[in-house]
């Protein structure tokens, strides 16, 4: 089942998925995008967008202390290409990681029942020892930069959020968007937001496929670190048993020094293992977009799990204020028919220290009144908001689900892919040393 | 490696099938033909003018220019020798563990298919266990000092780190006995041994043993006279000396390395063995992911397995050459070392005759042209092997290295195979 906002004007077009023989990791990256940009928004029908490159800058932050940086160049140019034909010229600006950051929080906070695309991450996290966790190595930079585009490449292929505003801005703006995204004030309700998934609260009636929605995220969660952690350590170890090989290579060569017939076979033998100790580094970096597009998806369950909790919470309110409404119609129902019920505190000091007068419980009642036609007027709200927000984001949640497949189906066939060629390349290295062992 | 298959089968006439047959080592009178009584000429080389210790009942060549011509029928670039010219084989197969009250122990049948007169049956079947083995390449080095015995494996193990009784184990050391007892039989002198025949023949070898250790101290053959200390070694077997010690210099690395990869190769396999797993936990929380993860699961599975045959291998094959080789080199080493004492013995003998002579015209003694027969003898034998063992090597190191390849080859074929598969399937569904 295709997932339809009905918001905005983008197609249902069925996504043609290549199956390639042999793709490289950029060639599965083009892949993605390319499905994407079919898949069509309206803004990707008139916006081509990348990120192109990273460099390095040094300047004072907040504290006023001296830091070096990345930026990354966003470049946009119309998707038809001019006229006579020739492509554009691209528009430009910088971004810097913390900028994608407020992005992100901006839409987090304006789109609450939108699972919205996670960030790559900050830091490196599950490395193997031979990856660097700095920052500023340039493989880290480098796969940023890809998770960047990849991050903004989602949001424009998004029915709802490709045509925010601030989106718009953000690609298009270098220097006033940052005031822009300030003036929605979204800020006031980041705080709320915050305060909605720190707290512990119980909902009665829970929503039982938004439990369900919630488990499965956690075990989803669970699932994929697991995985990375172990690859990273699988990783270790197969780049151990690859480089001792090596080892061979050196011995061969100083044996063959010291013999006549065998000497030229162990020799170039020795060779083919240097090659095939050599070849696990490109194996392995490749392996790492792999590891990148499980990490996608593992931060992805962390915006399902906002979701879940913004529903909680509207849930929540909604019960409270719907115990509320009960609670002060009890109190009205008191006042008139002059039963306590309800225990209360002025129920009983009103029978310690006398009943209150005629006209004091009138007024009472009056201002009581109003309360519940306030409470309500809140409880239709609190319906409509739940109702609309349990609508929008179950869409949204279904639209994610058929993406989370179709994307974790790829990761996994281009995984096999590159499981396939590395297999390939440790059979022509090892036919090539047997050759030269049969000529010894 | 001059190798052949185990011999078809023993004919059903004249002897008993194998289960049948009583212990060698048993008191009990086996109604077997008994093999010949061989006696050994055991010492008392010194009076003849024979220099290898051959028998004197044989009709083997003694002289050294039949010896080449033997080698020249024998020898094939290849290493393999045409069947034609082959006379004598042996095989080494069927362990069998023996327990008494005394010990535990086990034995393995040693079949012997033969054309040479020397031996009174075409074939042979009997049982012996590793003690006969080492009494043999004992009694070989003694009775051969100028050969170079090839070796056994290693006698002691250390008991609590290997099983001496593991399948392994003694799957390995079979095939060390059966390399060694071929190698002896190759050989053009080793082959006529006498005691070599009593292993092969004899029903009773732990009486031979006895016999012989009772005689083992007169026995003990001092080929060459201690005492003389060679000036030189001559250049060519100088160069012999360096080759040895770096050839087992790198065989040291090598099999350093390979223990290295058998570790790293286990520790892997430790670690995709939870990698697995991993994937069939995930795979029982997905609807659509979940055919696709259990294929993930299964190609991991397939890659263990494969890993576990890869590491086997070279445990069990290439490793135990490697090491056999450092012992061949060591014994190598010894009949180097035997060659100048004899080269040493004869220049101090011709050192004093000539100042003797110098002296008082006494002639040059027939003792000092003995021993330069001796050296003679010597460096021909010695040659002779270093060319057959430069050979074996050859061949061995080629198996090794080819079979390592061809390991690491179907491993990668195994797992490949179960990935295409699984891509297929993935990309179908």
């Amino acid at each position: 089942m295709m997932a339809d906002s009905g918001t905005d004007c983008g197609s249902t077009e069925e996504v043609a998925v290549i199956g390639n023989t042999d793709i490289s990791s950029t060639e599965a990256e083009n892949n993605l995008r390319n499905t994407m940009v079919e898949k069509g928004t309206s803004l990707l029908k008139k916006l081509e967008m990348n990120v192109s490159e990273a460099e390095k800058r040094t300047g004072k932050n907040s504290v006023n202390m001296q830091e070096t940086y990345t930026v990354y160049l966003i470049e946009t140019r119309p998707a038809d290409s001019g006229s006579d034909g020739s492509t554009p010229v691209p528009d430009m600006l910088w971004r810097r990681y913390s900028e994608f950051e407020l992005l992100r929080t901006y839409l987090l906070v304006t789109y609450p029942f939108i699972i919205i695309p996670p960030l790559p991450e900050k830091r490196a996290e599950f490395v193997w020892h031979k990856l660097s966790a700095d920052n500023l190595d340039p493989d880290f930079v480098e796969r940023r930069r890809v998770g960047l585009e990849n991050f903004l490449l989602r949001v424009a292929s998004h029915p709802l959020l490709s045509n925010d505003k601030i989106f718009f801005l953000f690609l298009t703006d270098e220097k006033g968007w940052r005031d822009a995204v300030l003036e929605t004030g979204f800020q006031d309700k980041v705080d709320s937001r915050l305060k909605s998934l720190s707290a512990s609260f119980r909902v009665k009636n829970p929503d039982k496929r938004f439990t369900a929605l919630k488990q499965y995220s956690d075990e989803l969660n669970t699932a994929i670190s697991q995985l990375l952690r172990i690859r990273a350590r699988v990783a270790d170890r197969l780049y151990g048993v690859y480089k001792v090989h090596g080892n061979y290579g050196r011995v061969f060569s100083e044996w063959s020094a010291i013999e006549k017939e065998m000497g030229d076979g162990l020799q170039s033998a020795g060779h083919h293992m240097d090659t095939y100790a050599a070849s696990i580094d490109d194996i392995l970096e490749e392996e790492e977009h792999y590891a990148d597009q499980l990490k996608e998806y593992l931060f992805y369950t962390e915006a399902v799990r906002s979701v879940c909790r913004k529903h909680e919470l509207i849930q929540y309110e909604l019960e409270m204020a719907a115990q509320d409404l009960t609670y002060k119609k009890q109190q009205r129902e008191e006042l008139a028919t002059g039963t306590v019920r309800v225990f209360s505190l002025k129920g009983m000091t009103s029978k310690l220290f006398g009943q209150e007068s005629q006209e004091q419980r009138e007024q009472k009642l009056m201002a009581l009144e109003q309360d519940i036609k306030e409470g309500e007027e809140l409880l239709k709200e609190k319906n409509q908001e739940c109702h609309e927000f349990v609508q929008s984001a179950w869409k949204d949640i279904e639209r994610f689900k058929e993406q989370k497949d179709r994307d974790l189906r790829e990761a996994l066939i281009s995984y096999a892919i590159m499981q396939i060629s590395m297999c390939k390349k440790g059979i022509q290295v090892w036919s090539n040393a047997k050759e030269c062992f049969s000529k010894m | 490696m001059m190798s052949v298959g185990a011999p078809k089968g023993l004919p059903s006439s004249g002897q008993k099938p194998i289960t049948e047959m009583i212990h060698p080592l048993s008191a009990v009178e086996e109604p077997l033909s008994p093999a010949p009584e061989v006696t050994v000429n055991a010492g008392g080389d010194k009076d003849t003018g024979l220099t290898n210790g051959t028998p004197v009942e044989t009709s083997s060549p003694a002289s050294v220019s039949s010896l080449f011509n033997r080698l020249q029928l024998d020898d094939d670039l290849d290493g393999d020798a045409s069947t034609e010219t082959r006379d004598l084989f042996v095989t080494v197969d069927d362990p069998k563990k023996h327990v008494s009250t005394m010990e535990t122990y086990i034995t393995y049948r040693v079949s012997t298919k033969t054309t040479r007169i020397e031996f009174d049956l075409p074939e042979y079947c009997v049982r012996r266990r590793y003690q006969d083995f080492d009494w043999l390449r004992i009694k070989l080095e003694d009775s051969q000092p100028t050969h170079l015995i090839p070796p056994l494996p290693e006698k002691f193990v250390m008991k609590g780190v290997v099983d001496r009784f593991s399948e392994e184990f003694v799957e390995t050391r079979m095939k060390a006995l059966d390399k060694f007892l071929k190698r002896v039989a190759d050989h053009p002198v080793l082959s006529f041994n006498p005691h070599f025949n009593a292993f092969l023949t004899a029903k009773d070898l732990n009486k031979r043993q006895g016999l012989a250790l009772l005689t083992k101290v007169g026995e003990s053959v001092k080929y060459v006279a201690g005492g003389y200390k060679l000036r030189a070694r001559p250049a060519e077997y100088a160069s012999m000396g360096d080759y040895l010690d770096t050839f087992s210099g790198k065989l040291g690395t090598m099999d350093r390395i390979a223990q290295r990869i058998v570790k790293e190769q286990s520790e892997y396999l430790t670690e995709l063995r939870e990698y697995g797993t991993v994937y069939s936990s995930w795979a029982a929380v997905e609807e659509e992911l979940q055919r696709p993860l259990e294929g993930v699961a299964g190609s991991v599975s397939t890659c263990c397995r494969a890993l576990e045959d890869l590491s086997e291998n070279i445990s069990q094959d290439f490793l135990p050459v490697l090491r056999e080789y450092v012992l061949y080199i060591e014994s190598m080493k010894n009949v180097l070392r035997k060659r100048d004492q004899c080269q040493a013995e004869y220049e101090g003998r011709l050192e004093a005759a000539v100042l003797r002579r110098q002296e008082d015209r006494t002639p040059i003694p027939a003792e000092v042209e003995k021993c330069q027969d001796k050296v003679e003898c010597f460096n021909a034998d010695l040659k002779a092997d270093w060319e057959r063992w430069q050979r074996n090597k050859r061949q061995d190191f080629k198996q090794i290295l080819t079979g390592m390849a061809d390991k690491n080859i179907s491993y990668y074929e195994k797992v490949s195979f179960f990935l295409i598969r699984s891509r297929e399937e993935l990309e179908g569904s």
